[in-house]
C-alpha cells in the first residue's frame, strides 16, 4: 500500500502534477507546508536559498530552469528572506523575447525591486522597447512594471511612450496607461501637470473600464485642486446617472448592483466637488436621491454604495431631504446585527452630526451599546464619534471613559492618539480647574511618554496663564491646586519623563508662591526627583532650573537660603556632568547664590514666564557696534543675494560633487549654478596662520585652506603644535573633503547665546507653543457651537446614563460662555433649535430642498452626455433590470420611507454575501450562494483536485482538515 | 489607496504578499507578524476591520485563508471587503473552485490575476469578464509560445522585429 502511494506520488510529480512546476519546487512547498515551526521553515528556506545561489550562477542555465529558479526566489522573498543575489537574473529575464519568460521576469522584478533600487536603470531600456511592441500583452506587462518601478528620475524616459499608449486600440492598454500616468502623478505631480487634459479626454472613453480607471487620477487631482474641475460636475453627474440606471454593460454588474465600484468612485469625486459649493451641489441632488431610492440594503456592496452616498451627502452643501434619507440609512446601519454595518453606521453618524447635531439623539442607546461592545475596532470608532460630539456638558463623561480605556490598552500608536484627544478635549471644555489638572495628571501618568511635547508645554502655559480670565484669584487657586496635586503625585515610584518635567517646572515657578510650602521642602522634593529611576538629563535640567528659581525668589524676598546637603551634592554632581548643559546650569546656580538680592530680582523676576518676550529680528541694538567697526576698517556685510557672483568656481566644484554622489541618470538639463554661501564665510574671516602657509593664489584653494586649517585649530587649541603641523594639514586639506570647520564661528556664538539665555531658557520654550494653541483655538469655532447643541440633546434627556449626566449639567461650566462667543451655526440645518441664529441660512436650505429648479438644469447636460459611455447600452438590459428589480424597488422605497426593515426572504437570496464573510463556520449558505454567483464548487473538479493533492502527498497543515476546502465554501 | 495585500493562513503562514507602498524587507516581516497576531486572534462575529498604525486593515476569511488589505483611514471599508470578494471570485473562476492549494502552487498566477485587478494600489478593472479574458489571452499566448519556441515562424518573427 505504501509503495503504491509513493508510486502514485512519483507519477504525479513526474508529469508536473498538472501544476506546471518542477519537482524541486513542489518539494520545497511541501516541506514548507509540513514545517512545524517558523524556525524550521526558516531553515528550509535558507538551505533552498543557498542552493539557488550556487546553481543560478552556473554558466548556461537553461531558460526553463532559470524561470523555475526565479519563481523559487520569489517564493523565498515572499516568506521574508533575502534573495538579492538573484535580482540581476530577474532583470536579465525581462530582456528575453519569449513572452512567458518576459512575464516571469517582470513579475519578479516588480516584486523584488523597490522604486529606488540601483538595478532599475537596467530595466528602463527594456521597458522602453516593450512599450513599443506590437503585442499588446507585452505592452501590458511593461505598463504593469512601469507602475511599480519607474521613479521620479526615470519618468521622463518613458513618459512620451505612455502618453502615446493612451490612444492604443486595445482598451486594456489604454486603461493601464491611465493608471501609469496616475502613478507618475503620485510620484511627482509636476512631471504630468501638462497632461491633465488627457485624463479629461479618457473620461469619455468608449470602454467603461478605461473610464473607471480614469476616475482614480481625477480623484487625486480634484482633491488637490477642486476648483479647476468644477466644469466636470455635470459630466460626473451624468455618468453616475447612467451607471445607476444600468446603462453599462452587464459584465460590470456585481451582485446585482450596477457597476458599484464605479459608483463609489464617482460619489467620492462628487463629495469633493460639492463641498462648500452650493451651485455644484445643486446638480447632484437629483441623482443622489435616485441612488438612495434604488439602494439595496440586503447586500454588502449595496451598503458600501449607500455609505458612500451618505458621505457624499454630508460633504456637499446640505439638502434637507437628502440628509433625512441619509439619517434614515444611518439608523438602519446602527440597528443592524452586523458589526461591520454598525461600524459604518457610527462613522456615518459622525459625519451627519457635523451638519445636524440632533441626528445623534435617537441613536444614543445604539452608540452606548457600541461603546460597550467587546469588539475593539467598534469601540475605537465610537470613541471617535464621541470625540466629535464632545462639549462642555458631557466632556467629563467622555474624557473619563477615554482615559479608562486608554489605561487598559497596550497599542502605543492608538494610546498616543487617544491621549492627545483627551488633552485636546480637556483643554477646550474643562468645566473646572481641578478637574482639568486631575485629568491631565492621569493622562500624563499613563501615557506621558507618548504624548507630544507640545502638550506638556501647553499644560505649563495654561497653569501659568490660567484660562484667560482676568481673575487673579482663580489663577492662583489653579496654581496652588496644581502644586498640591504634583507634590502628592511625586510619591509615585515611576513617572514618565515628560510629566516630571512639567512637575519640576510648576514647582519651580509656583511651589512657594502661596506660602504653603517652605522653600526647603520644595527643593528637597526636587532633589528627590533627580534621584528617581527614570530621570534623564532633561528632567535634571528642569529640576536644577526649578531649584534656581526658588532660590532666586527667596533671595529676592531678602531671606537667607540655607543649602540642603542633598541639594549641594546634586550641584556637585551636575557640575561634573558630561552634559555641558547641566554643567552650565549647575555653575549658574552656584554663581547665583553669591549675588545680591536686587541683582537677583532683576535677573529672575517672579512669574516671568507670563511676560512676552520681544524679539528684535533686525538686531537694531547692534547698529552702533557695526557702525563703529566699519569706521575702524571692517568690511561691510554683504547679503547672500549679492554675494552670488563671487564664488562661481567653488560653486562649480560643489555642484560636481553633488552630481557624483547621487549617481543616477538625469534626464533633464543641468540646473543653473547656484551660489553656496558656505564657501564664502571663511574667506571673509581668514585666520592668521594661513599667512605663513599659502603660496597658492587661486581663491578656491584659498577658501579651502582656511576651512581645513581651522579644524585642527579648534580641536587642538595649542598654537605651538599648530605651527608644526601646518604642512601636514596642507596636504590633507588639498585632497580631503571640505570640512565643517566653517561652522566654528557660529557654534561659538550659539554657546554664548546659551550662557545669556540659559536662565530664561525654559520660559522661552513655554512661550513658543502659544501661537500654535491660539491657532488651534481659532480653528475650532466651526464645530463647537454645533457640538454644544448636540450634547444637550444626546446626554440631556436619555434613559441611558442619567447619574453622570445630572452632575455634569448641574455645574455651570465656564467653557460655556467662551464657546458661546464663537461664531458658528452657519451650517446648522435643524430649524427648531437655531431659528433665530441661523435665520438667514434656513430659507436657503429650504430652497435647495426644492428639486424643481435644479432638475431642469440637469436634464440638458445629461442628454448631451448620453452617448458618453458608448453604444453598449441597449434596451434589453434595461428591461432585464426592470424585471429583476421590479419586486424590490417598491419594497425598498417603502423601506426607506416607512421605516420597515427589509424583509428576510429577500436577504436570503440576494444577501448571501454577508453570510459569506463567515463562510468558515457556515455550510448551509453554500446552496444559495452558488446559484447567485453563477459559479462555485464543481464537485468533480474538487474531487479531482483532492485526489491530486493526496497523490502528491502535500499536506501543508495536516492538523487542519478545513484546509483543502474550497475557499468559497 | 491600498497599501498592501496579504494572504495568510490560519496558522499565520504567508501565502501571498503584494506591496504597493514602499516597505523594506524588515518592515515587511514586522508588518506580517503584527497583523497576523492581530487578525488571527479576532473572533468570528466581530468587524472585518482593524485599525492599525493609523491605517485600516480590512480582512475576510475564506476557509482557512485570510485575505487582508491595508487601506488609508478615509477609504470605504465595505468597498474593500467587496474588492477582496471580487478577487476571490475571479480566482475561483480561473482555477475552478479555488482552494488554498491552488494559491500555494500557483502563486505566480495569483499574482498575474491580482495585477489585472489592482494596479498601483487602485482598482483598475471591476468587470470579471474583462479580467478573465485578459488572463486567458496571456495564458494562450504562453501556451502558443511554448509550442512555437523553436519553430520557424518564431524565428522569422524575431528577425523581422
Amino acid at each position: 500500500m505504501e509503495q503504491l502511494k509513493t508510486i502514485g506520488r512519483e507519477l504525479a510529480i513526474g508529469s508536473h502534477g498538472g501544476w506546471g512546476q518542477s519537482k524541486e519546487f513542489l518539494d520545497l512547498v511541501k516541506s514548507i507546508g509540513e514545517a512545524r515551526s517558523k524556525a524550521e521553515e526558516d531553515r528550509i528556506i535558507l538551505r533552498e536559498v543557498e542552493s539557488l545561489r550556487r546553481r543560478i550562477a552556473e554558466p548556461d542555465v537553461p531558460r526553463r530552469k532559470m524561470k523555475d529558479y526565479i519563481i523559487r526566489l520569489v517564493y523565498a522573498e515572499m516568506l521574508g528572506h533575502d534573495a538579492s543575489f538573484g535580482y540581476i537574473h530577474a532583470v536579465k529575464m525581462t530582456h528575453h523575447d519569449a513572452l512567458p519568460l518576459k512575464r516571469t521576469g517582470y513579475l519578479a522584478v516588480t516584486l523584488f525591486l523597490s522604486e529606488d533600487h540601483d538595478l532599475i536603470i537596467l530595466i528602463v531600456n527594456t521597458i522602453q522597447k516593450d512599450l513599443r511592441s506590437d503585442n499588446y500583452l507585452v505592452v501590458c506587462a511593461a505598463l504593469a512594471a512601469v507602475c511599480k518601478l519607474i521613479n521620479e528620475e526615470t519618468i521622463p524616459a518613458v513618459l512620451p511612450q505612455v502618453v502615446d499608449l493612451l490612444a492604443h486600440p486595445k482598451e486594456a492598454v489604454r486603461k493601464k496607461a491611465v493608471m501609469a500616468l496616475h502613478r507618475f502623478y503620485q510620484r511627482s505631480p509636476a512631471s504630468v501637470s501638462h497632461l491633465v487634459s488627457n485624463f479629461r479626454k479618457r473620461l469619455c472613453d468608449s470602454d467603461p473600464g478605461v473610464m473607471g480607471a480614469t476616475l482614480c487620477p481625477l480623484f487625486d487631482l480634484i482633491s488637490a485642486d477642486g476648483n479647476s474641475y468644477k466644469d466636470l460636475v455635470i459630466s460626473f453627474v451624468g455618468i453616475l446617472k447612467q451607471v445607476a440606471e444600468r446603462r453599462l454593460p452587464k459584465t460590470y454588474d456585481y451582485h446585482q448592483m450596477a457597476a458599484p465600484f464605479i459608483q463609489i468612485k464617482l460619489l467620492k469625486i462628487l463629495a469633493l466637488l460639492g463641498s462648500g459649493d452650493k451651485q455644484a451641489s445643486g446638480h447632484m441632488y437629483n441623482v443622489l436621491g435616485d441612488i438612495f431610492r434604488k439602494s439595496e440594503q440586503s447586500s454588502n456592496i449595496g451598503n458600501a454604495v449607500l455609505y458612500e452616498t451618505i458621505c457624499c451627502v454630508s460633504s456637499i452643501y446640505p439638502n434637507a431631504k437628502l440628509l433625512e434619507a441619509a439619517a434614515e440609512a444611518t439608523s438602519k446601519f446602527l440597528k443592524s446585527d452586523s458589526h461591520n454595518l454598525k461600524y459604518m453606521g457610527v462613522d456615518a453618524l459622525g459625519r451627519l452630526i457635523r451638519i445636524n447635531p440632533d441626528t445623534a439623539e435617537e441613536h444614543q442607546l445604539a452608540v452606548i451599546d457600541c461603546l460597550e461592545d467587546p469588539d475593539d475596532t467598534l469601540k475605537r470608532k465610537t470613541f471617535e464619534l464621541l470625540y466629535k460630539m464632545t462639549k462642555s456638558t458631557n466632556v467629563e463623561v467622555i474624557v473619563n471613559r477615554m482615559i479608562e480605556y486608554m489605561i487598559n490598552i497596550s497599542d502605543n500608536h492608538y494610546k498616543t492618539e487617544i491621549a492627545s484627544r483627551c488633552v485636546e478635549l480637556a483643554e477646550q471644555f474643562a468645566p473646572t480647574n481641578e478637574w482639568f489638572i486631575q485629568t491631565m495628571n492621569k493622562v500624563f501618568e499613563h501615557a506621558g511618554d507618548l504624548v507630544n511635547v507640545r502638550v506638556a508645554h501647553n499644560l505649563m502655559r495654561l497653569i501659568a496663564e490660567g484660562f484667560g480670565e482676568d481673575d487673579e484669584g482663580a489663577e492662583s487657586q489653579l496654581r496652588s491646586s496644581a502644586v498640591d496635586s504634583y507634590l502628592r503625585i511625586l510619591r509615585e515610584p515611576k513617572l514618565p519623563s515628560l510629566f516630571l518635567q512639567v512637575i519640576c517646572w510648576v514647582l519651580g515657578e509656583y511651589g512657594t508662591a502661596d506660602g504653603k510650602y517652605s522653600a526647603a521642602y520644595i527643593i528637597g522634593k526636587l532633589c528627590d526627583v533627580t534621584e528617581a529611576l527614570l530621570c534623564d538629563d532633561t528632567v535634571k535640567a528642569y529640576a536644577i532650573s526649578a531649584i534656581m528659581k526658588i532660590c532666586a525668589f527667596e533671595i529676592a524676598e531678602g531671606r537667607k537660603v540655607e543649602m540642603l546637603p542633598e541639594c549641594q551634592s546634586l550641584i556637585d554632581e551636575l557640575s561634573t556632568s558630561h552634559s555641558t548643559d547641566l554643567q552650565q546650569r549647575a555653575y549658574e546656580l552656584q554663581a547665583f547664590l553669591c549675588l545680591e538680592s536686587q541683582a537677583v530680582e532683576r535677573v529672575m523676576p517672579l512669574d516671568a514666564s507670563c511676560e512676552d518676550i520681544e524679539i528684535d529680528k533686525n538686531l537694531t541694538f547692534l547698529k552702533d557696534f557695526v557702525q563703529q567697526s566699519i569706521e575702524n576698517g571692517a568690511r561691510p556685510y554683504i547679503p547672500e543675494s549679492e554675494r552670488s557672483g563671487m564664488s562661481n568656481v567653488s560653486n562649480f566644484k560643489s555642484q560636481y560633487q553633488h552630481e557624483a554622489s547621487s549617481h543616477m541618470l538625469r534626464f533633464e538639463a543641468y540646473e543653473l549654478p547656484r551660489p553656496s554661501p558656505a564657501h564664502v564665510i571663511p574667506q571673509v574671516s581668514v585666520p592668521t596662520p594661513i599667512a605663513d602657509l599659502v603660496p597658492v593664489p587661486e581663491t578656491t584653494y584659498n577658501s579651502k585652506t582656511s576651512q581645513a586649517s581651522k579644524l585642527p585649530s579648534v580641536t587642538d587649541a595649542s598654537s605651538a603644535a599648530h605651527g608644526l603641523k601646518l604642512h601636514l594639514d596642507g596636504v590633507q586639506r588639498r585632497w580631503g573633503r571640505p570640512t565643517y570647520s566653517s561652522s566654528s564661528g557660529p557654534s561659538s556664538t550659539t554657546s554664548t547665546e546659551k550662557t545669556t539665555n540659559g536662565v530664561t531658557h525654559i520660559d522661552g520654550v513655554s512661550s513658543q507653543p502659544r501661537d500654535k494653541l491660539n491657532e488651534s483655538r481659532r480653528q475650532q469655532p466651526e464645530v463647537s457651537a454645533e457640538k454644544q447643541k448636540l450634547a444637550a440633546s444626546l446626554f440631556g434627556g436619555s434613559a441611558g446614563k442619567t447619574e453622570k449626566k445630572a452632575t455634569s449639567t448641574q455645574r455651570a461650566p465656564k467653557g460655556n460662555t467662551r464657546n458661546a462667543e464663537r461664531p458658528g451655526a452657519t451650517r446648522s440645518v435643524s430649524p427648531e433649535t437655531s431659528k433665530e441664529k441661523a435665520a438667514p441660512s434656513v430659507p436657503d436650505l429650504l430652497d435647495l430642498g426644492e428639486p424643481n429648479p435644479t432638475s431642469t438644469t440637469i436634464v440638458d447636460p445629461f442628454k448631451q452626455l448620453e452617448g458618453l459611455v458608448g453604444p453598449t447600452p441597449v434596451p434589453s438590459p434595461l428591461d432585464n433590470s426592470v424585471k429583476t428589480s421590479g419586486l424590490e424597488t417598491p419594497d425598498l422605497m417603502a423601506a426607506v420611507y416607512t421605516d420597515l426593515p427589509p424583509s428576510g426572504s429577500s436577504s436570503g437570496s440576494l444577501g448571501s454575501t454577508i453570510g459569506d464573510m463567515y463562510s468558515a463556520d457556515k455550510t448551509s449558505n453554500t446552496a444559495t450562494s452558488a446559484p447567485s454567483i453563477k459559479k462555485g464548487p464543481f464537485p468533480q473538479d474538487s474531487l479531482r483536485k483532492d485526489a491530486r493533492a493526496r497523490q502528491v502527498g502535500v499536506t501543508p497543515t495536516g492538523n487542519n482538515p478545513n484546509l483543502f476546502k474550497d475557499l468559497l465554501g | 489607496m491600498i497599501n498592501f495585500v496579504l494572504l495568510i493562513s490560519r496558522q499565520g503562514k504567508v501565502r501571498l504578499t503584494k506591496w504597493y507602498s514602499p516597505y523594506s524587507q524588515k518592515e515587511r516581516s514586522k508588518v506580517i507578524r503584527e497583523l497576523s497576531g492581530l487578525i488571527l486572534a479576532r473572533g468570528p462575529k466581530l468587524c472585518n476591520f482593524v485599525e492599525w498604525r493609523g491605517y485600516k486593515v480590512v480582512y475576510r476569511r475564506y476557509a482557512s485563508l485570510y485575505f487582508c488589505m491595508c487601506i488609508n483611514a478615509d477609504d470605504n471599508e465595505l468597498e474593500i471587503l467587496e474588492i477582496i470578494h471580487h478577487f476571490v471570485e475571479i480566482l475561483d473562476r480561473y482555477f475552478g473552485s479555488v482552494c488554498e492549494l491552488d494559491l500555494i502552487f500557483n502563486f505566480h498566477k495569483a499574482y498575474y490575476i491580482l495585477d489585472e485587478i489592482l494596479i498601483a494600489g487602485e482598482l483598475q478593472e471591476s468587470s470579471k469578464k474583462t479580467v478573465a479574458r485578459l488572463i486567458a489571452a496571456q495564458d494562450s499566448l504562453v501556451e502558443a509560445a511554448k509550442e512555437q519556441a523553436s519553430s520557424v515562424s518564431n524565428m522569422i518573427a524575431q528577425v523581422t522585429k
